[in-house]
């Protein structure tokens, strides 16, 4: 990849404040640095409540930082950009929009609801197998199909840097491994870069090029990994031994085999 | 029989069932038509004054619609005020507790004084009694409006009038309606005790005129009006809602 660094995090940390009271840190990082480079996918994988999400919602802008610096392409962020997309835990539709509507939402919010728009996102839906359930209301939908929906609404401004937290945990397995082909395809077809949040080892293996593992709160990387698997990946990627090497390392880093329970 | 057809038969029989006993009543135990008419002689009535009725009725049906509509009209603004400042929540919320506190009846020859014996004072009581529930209602409803949707509007960097009218009112408007059925009803309240005041028209009117010449018949065939123009009234909201429920979520699913 040498399309030039996008997004670079430096020395960020994050704490919150309840009142007087000072909290733990939520996001310590105080490495030197962490940068994702243009078209990189990207994984932060830790476990629940370790300050990855924040980190993600930092860098997208929603909430400020009590100090570091990030930068996307050399300008600091201070606030939301447009240029984003962003994918939430839950499908988060708009229940008195039908799935069209949703999907334009960001056209209408930035102006360009125009035919061109209407255009995209049709081709959208079509991309990621909603063809035809334009004019269908969110709850009409499954969970799926739902978070399928929220998909195009977050790409429809062709953003350059998709940031997704921990997208698919809600989704059952099978649902969940759909999704993750759908991810990589539509990866492959936009060239976005993608910061994706999950706590799932095989998920990040699976749709990443570098996978940062993140220690319990306040969250610090405590690895990266760079995942060397060759594309197109498909369900017979995650049985080769590459992988469950990956998966391996991955789990390691995270803390998962005790040292008395490790019989391997 | 079906549910359908019961759901049709089973209101109007227990209305004649209820019509029977009464009449029954009456006749068994000879009660003067000046303390409780028959339904026949109220029936008679309603037929002979049946001009009568419709036009005190029009009157009492505009005073009720006008005060619901200022009710929302004032109601809805003010809701938005206090859910988007706290400054304007914290020195204005409880003046209007207070304020809903005070028997609007107690309020009304005060109005009447102010206002007139006009439409007016019928307007501004009415709007009194039903404007409460609509702040409270709709304030709720901008309140309840997902986080993660106000995120999402930020995340696009949406203006805060963007995020009003995109996000906030359209996930408020639920709320409103059930604020605005509530007080549509509560509006036929406030334009009657309007007209018990002080007010020369209009069913309230009728109803104290007749009883006060003893025509109990006349005094009974108002209170019927009353009763359907509120249903009247309130069929009118239903009406709307059913309009706007391509903006309105879902109904939950009755199997």
């Amino acid at each position: 990849m040498s399309f030039g660094e996008l997004v670079s995090v430096r020395r960020v940390f994050e704490q919150k404040r309840y009142g007087r009271v000072v909290g733990e840190p939520l996001v310590a990082i105080d490495e030197a640095s962490l940068s994702f480079e243009e078209g990189e996918f990207v994984s932060l994988l830790g476990p629940s409540g370790c300050g990855k999400t924040t980190l993600l919602r930092i860098i997208a802008g929603l909430i400020p930082k009590t100090a570091g610096s990030v930068r996307i392409r050399g300008e600091e962020v201070t606030e939301p950009h447009p240029d984003f997309g962003f994918v939430f835990q839950t499908p988060n539709l708009m229940p008195w929009r039908n799935v069209l509507d949703n999907v334009l939402f960001p056209m209408e919010i930035l102006g360009k609801l125009d035919k061109a728009a209407r255009a995209r996102a049709f081709e959208l839906l079509e991309m990621v197998g909603l063809k035809g359930f334009h004019d269908v209301r969110p709850h009409q939908l499954s969970g799926g199909m739902q978070q399928r929906a929220a998909l195009c609404r977050a790409l429809v401004h062709q953003p350059t840097l998709l940031l997704m937290d921990e997208p698919f945990g809600a989704l059952d397995e099978l649902t969940r491994m759909e999704m993750n082909d759908l991810l990589l395809e539509i990866r492959a077809r936009t060239k976005a870069t993608v910061v994706f949040v999950t706590h799932s080892i095989a998920e990040a293996v699976y749709l990443s090029d570098q996978v940062l593992v993140f220690s319990k709160r306040p969250a610090r990387i405590v690895e990266r990994i760079g995942i060397d698997l060759p594309y197109p990946r498909s369900a017979r990627t995650r049985y080769t031994g590459q992988f469950m090497a990956l998966e391996h390392r991955a789990g390691r880093a995270l803390g998962i085999f005790h040292e008395t329970a490790d019989q391997s | 029989m079906s549910d359908t057809w019961k759901r049709l038969v089973l209101p109007p029989l227990g209305i004649i069932l209820l019509l029977l006993l009464w009449q029954w009543y009456c006749v068994q135990f000879n009660v003067a038509e000046a303390v409780l008419p028959k339904p026949t002689q109220v029936a008679g009535a309603f037929i002979a004054r049946w001009d009568l009725l419709l036009e005190e009725g029009w009157v009492t049906l505009k005073a009720t619609l006008y005060g619901f509509l200022l009710a929302l009209g004032i109601g809805i603004p003010i809701a938005v005020a206090i859910s988007n400042s706290k400054t304007l929540n914290w020195m204005f919320s409880p003046l209007l507790i207070a304020l809903q506190s005070v028997p609007k009846v107690a309020l009304a020859p005060i109005v009447l004084v102010w206002l007139g014996t006009g439409i007016e004072s019928k307007l501004a009581i009415a709007w009194l009694v039903a404007f409460f529930p609509v702040v409270i209602d709709t304030a709720a409803g901008l309140q309840s409006t997902p986080p993660e949707l106000l995120e999402l509007a930020r995340s696009l960097r949406a203006s805060r009038w963007q995020i009003f009218w995109k996000v906030q009112l359209p996930a408020a408007l639920p709320f409103v309606m059930t604020g605005a059925k509530v007080a549509v009803t509560l509006a036929v309240i406030g334009a009657v005790i309007g007209e018990f005041i002080g007010s020369s028209e209009g069913l309230g009117h009728l109803l104290l005129s007749a009883t006060s010449q003893i025509n109990t018949p006349l005094a009974f065939a108002s209170l019927f009006a009353l009763a359907a123009l509120g249903m009247l009234a309130y069929l009118l909201v239903v009406i709307v809602e059913w309009l706007l429920r391509p903006l309105l979520p879902p109904a939950p699913a009755s199997h």
